[in-house]
């Protein structure tokens, strides 16, 4: 039962960042491809914002019901951080929805748009720097005899997780970017889309550079981690390979081949990170890990949530197959 | 400020703004569904209108409701990391379910506010059926896992940990029934009386508007039935608490000392110091019987608990007062207009009646925030009813102020620009929708 818990959470953790993230992603895209965009981006996300983000909101809840001791740790010595992913994620929503709904599309629409961006830009920060905190073993063991610098902000405030943050930002606009070049409704857009692509691609790999070197400057074994597993090394080996067929189904505009590619890349690479820290969910000071399996909550508790998981996908996975095939035939230019 | 205070008072804004936007989401699909089957059935493009304009409404509100949401589940960590800790192994059941119904509810938003013109009809109109009953399903989840708190079940609690834990037993505790019938009653009676007011008032402004008086009808006919049956719930929810919480019934009535027969009492200051009620109507024998349906039965005081154990007595005391009132007005108002509409009386929208709308229109809300208050405050000082104390559970971070007054000024400004926001909705409604034109002398058929 743990297992199938353990399975859904990275499933749901994946589906985050893959939809949830390129939800993000094409806020960061309109900072850069400018306003000329926006009709296009508002309505390639408009039906679809909301399903994506649940995918966190169940992430949360298979946390504090299946491994709460996980839950708890991080929300003590990570709560700047989740406190400002929460206003990011509370003043995204609204400025999209207010954007959209607004009945007179006046000055005020500068306002929800700026808001919304500098949120979309913000938001993935801070959710990177929380999945850096976790791993970068600064979390104290215990609350005695700590400051508040220690407690609270040392554990996520250094420059590994702000690496991984930039690496989640570059990561969520290259998803997005990907996605746009299939919702494009002219050929000088669907040239936009591309070059975004191409441009977050390279800033993305420059970030993921970023993430290793800064591991190794905060002496965290990353490198190691990653070289003694084979798996992880296949991985990435074919994550790199895949790079070129990516460029080049960007290059004909192939928007199903791009976004499978771009889709098989981030699982790649998400998948490759998650596997040489398995079973590892938090790191503190004294070397010490916390794993999945000691932060696991008892065995009936697991089976429920293995059973309403499971129930629910039943329920859940047809019905957003036929959201997405209503909104999101794909169109080819 | 202290940290356990303002961590207190961050969870209640977070909640009470919350709980608005779940009420609209739990109720205003069926508004719209109703109507919606009008439209398919008579086929007057009146309802059609109708029905997109409320859910505008309810898309406007859900966006809002769902980052709310949001941050409410990382919230409950943030404040309260010991007692997720401890309790997110018990009742994280409910809140997986109800992950499950938030999933079907923005996946048939979707298909409701985006398939208009790319579904069939019927399969659209189920769409917006499904958003209502998985909006009740997650509120009845997450109450029952509220219940809990009321009333811990389904573990064992040995130094501290817990043991044996069985999630379904905590799910069907015993306050989670009692709860959840009075809060989706409480959904559909405020948010009834809310949008019948809206409309009662834009019907004194352009007076014999047709698509007002249909909206009217159809949100006012929904609020009257809830709020009828309110009381009778709320009288349950009572006779619950009696027995679960003898020291919150305590509280919420002001009875400072065991007493057989006890006197209900309406309005009054209570005064711990004294552990008298100043300037209360005393009706004798009357507590006893709503709590044990007995003129005789004996009502536990406050007496019977240690003083660190009371809750705080006038502010549960008043918020129940308050709770109550809206209650009653509520339910003769739903009396008054049943009657008019199965007499056809023109009454219905003559300036007085829509006036009286519009002055009740926001007590149903108001209703909710005090019987939060209630049943949150009248637990205290536990944050688990007899478990653990909030103050143990409480975030060990200082300077919880900050965050406190962050969120505070955050749902302050929502709710400013949802209200400007809604304002604009209605000003530009006739240039948008035909319908919103018509008078009643008028033509019905218009396309
Ligand atoms: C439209 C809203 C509304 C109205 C008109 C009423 N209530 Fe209520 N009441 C609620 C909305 C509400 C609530 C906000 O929904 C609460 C908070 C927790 C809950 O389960 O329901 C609540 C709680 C609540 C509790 C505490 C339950 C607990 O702690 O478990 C009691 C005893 C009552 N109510 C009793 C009444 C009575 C006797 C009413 C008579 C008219 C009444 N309520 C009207
Ligand atoms: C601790 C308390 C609560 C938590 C953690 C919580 C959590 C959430 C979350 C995460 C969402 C977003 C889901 C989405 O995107 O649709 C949400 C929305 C919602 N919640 Fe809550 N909630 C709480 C209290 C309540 C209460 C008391 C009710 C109702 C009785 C309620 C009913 C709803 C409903 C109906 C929605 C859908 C939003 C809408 O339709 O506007 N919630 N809640
Ligand atoms: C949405 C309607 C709700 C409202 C308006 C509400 C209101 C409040 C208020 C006023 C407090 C502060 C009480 C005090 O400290 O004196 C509080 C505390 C709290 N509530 Fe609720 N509540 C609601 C529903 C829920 C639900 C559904 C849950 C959990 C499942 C919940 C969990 C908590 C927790 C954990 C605390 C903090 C601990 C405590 O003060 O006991 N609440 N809430």
């Amino acid at each position: 039962m743990l297992f199938i818990v353990i399975a859904f959470l990275v499933i749901s953790l994946l589906f985050y960042v893959l939809f949830g993230g390129a939800d993000f992603g094409a806020g960061i895209i309109e900072i850069f491809a400018g306003k000329r965009h926006y009709q296009t981006i508002s309505k390639a996300i408009a039906p679809v914002w909301e399903a994506n983000h649940i995918w966190l909101i169940l992430v949360v809840v298979i946390l504090f019901m299946g491994f709460p001791l996980i839950y708890a740790d991080m929300s003590r010595y990570l709560h700047i951080p989740l406190l400002a992913l929460l206003v990011g994620i509370v003043l995204r929503g609204c400025a999209f929805t207010f954007r959209h709904y607004d009945a007179i599309k006046d000055q005020s629409q500068d306002w929800y748009t700026f808001i919304f961006r500098i949120s979309s830009l913000f938001t993935p920060l801070f959710l990177g720097m929380v999945a850096g905190g976790m791993l970068v073993g600064r979390m104290p063991v215990t609350m005695a005899d700590g400051s508040f610098y220690s407690l609270f902000i040392a554990p996520w405030f250094n420059l590994f997780c702000l690496a991984v943050g930039v690496f989640t930002v570059c990561l969520f606009a290259f998803l997005a970017a990907v996605y746009l070049i299939g919702e494009a409704r002219s050929e000088e857009e669907t040239h936009t889309f591309v070059r975004a692509a191409r441009n977050s691609n390279i800033a993305l790999v420059l970030a993921g550079g970023l993430v290793f070197a800064t591991a190794a400057w905060e002496g965290l074994p990353l490198v190691s981690l990653f070289i003694n597993s084979a798996g992880a090394i296949a991985a990435l080996v074919l994550a790199t390979l895949s790079l070129p067929l990516l460029w080049v189904a960007l290059v004909r505009k192939h928007v199903v081949a791009s976004r499978l590619l771009a889709g098989f890349q981030t699982l790649l690479v998400l998948g490759a990170w998650f596997w040489v820290e398995y079973p590892v969910a938090l790191r503190y000071e004294n070397g010490k890990a916390l794993t999945l399996f000691e932060a696991a909550a008892p065995a009936a508790t697991q089976q429920q949530l293995a059973l309403a998981l499971i129930v629910g996908s039943l329920l859940i996975l047809p019905s957003l197959y036929y959201l997405l095939r209503t909104f999101k035939k794909p169109v080819r230019v | 400020m202290d940290d356990l205070l303002a961590a207190r008072l961050q969870m209640a804004v977070s909640l009470g703004f919350h709980i608005i936007f779940a009420c609209i989401g739990i109720a205003m699909p069926f508004l719209m569904a109703a109507s919606g089957y009008r439209y398919l059935r008579t086929r007057e493009p009146l309802y059609k209108d109708l029905t997109k304009v409320w859910s505008v409404g309810v898309a406007i509100f859900f966006a809002v409701g769902a980052v709310s949401g949001t941050a409410l589940s990382f919230e409950l960590g943030l404040l309260w990391p010991e007692f997720m800790e401890h309790a997110g192994a018990i009742i994280g059941m409910p809140f997986s379910w109800e992950g499950t119904a938030f999933f079907l509810e923005a996946i048939a938003l979707g298909l409701f506010l985006y398939g208009w013109d790319r579904l069939p009809p019927w399969i659209h109109w189920s769409s917006g059926v499904v958003v209502g009953i998985s909006g009740v399903a997650s509120g009845i989840f997450v109450v029952a896992a509220n219940g809990w708190m009321n009333s811990p079940a389904g573990f064992d609690w040995v130094d501290g940990k817990a043991y044996n834990i069985d999630p379904v037993a905590a799910m069907f505790n015993d306050a989670w029934f009692t709860q959840a019938l009075h809060m989706t009653l409480a959904a559909f009676a405020a948010t009834g009386f809310a949008v019948a007011g809206l409309h009662a008032f834009l019907l004194l402004r352009h007076p014999n508007n047709l698509f007002h008086q249909k909206a009217l009808r159809i949100a006012l006919t929904i609020g009257a039935i809830a709020a009828l049956l309110q009381p009778l719930s709320g009288d349950l929810s009572a006779k619950d608490v009696a027995e679960r919480q003898p020291a919150k019934l305590a509280a919420l009535e002001a009875l400072y000392e065991t007493s057989q027969p006890a006197d209900l009492l309406i309005g009054g200051i209570p005064n711990d110091e004294t552990r008298k009620v100043d300037y209360a109507i005393h009706l004798p024998g009357m507590l006893s019987f709503l709590a044990h349906g007995d003129f005789s039965a004996k009502v536990i005081g406050l007496d019977a608990f240690p003083r660190e154990d009371w809750p705080p007595v006038l502010i549960v005391h008043v918020a129940f007062q308050i709770m109550v009132a809206c209650g009653g007005i509520l339910a003769l108002m739903s009396v008054l207009f049943l009657v008019l509409q199965w007499r056809k009386s023109p009454w219905l929208f003559k300036r007085w009646f829509l006036w009286t709308l519009v002055v009740i229109s926001p007590l149903g809300f108001i209703a909710i925030e005090a019987g939060w208050t209630v049943t949150e405050v009248g637990r205290q000082p536990w944050i688990i009813y007899g478990i653990m104390r909030t103050a143990d559970a409480v975030s060990p971070m200082p300077g919880l102020v900050v965050p406190f007054l962050l969120f505070t000024f955050l749902y302050l400004l929502l709710a400013f620009v949802l209200v400007w926001l809604m304002y604009r909705q209605i000003k530009t409604l006739p240039d948008r929708y035909a319908s919103a034109r018509l008078t009643s002398n008028a033509p019905t058929q218009l396309e």
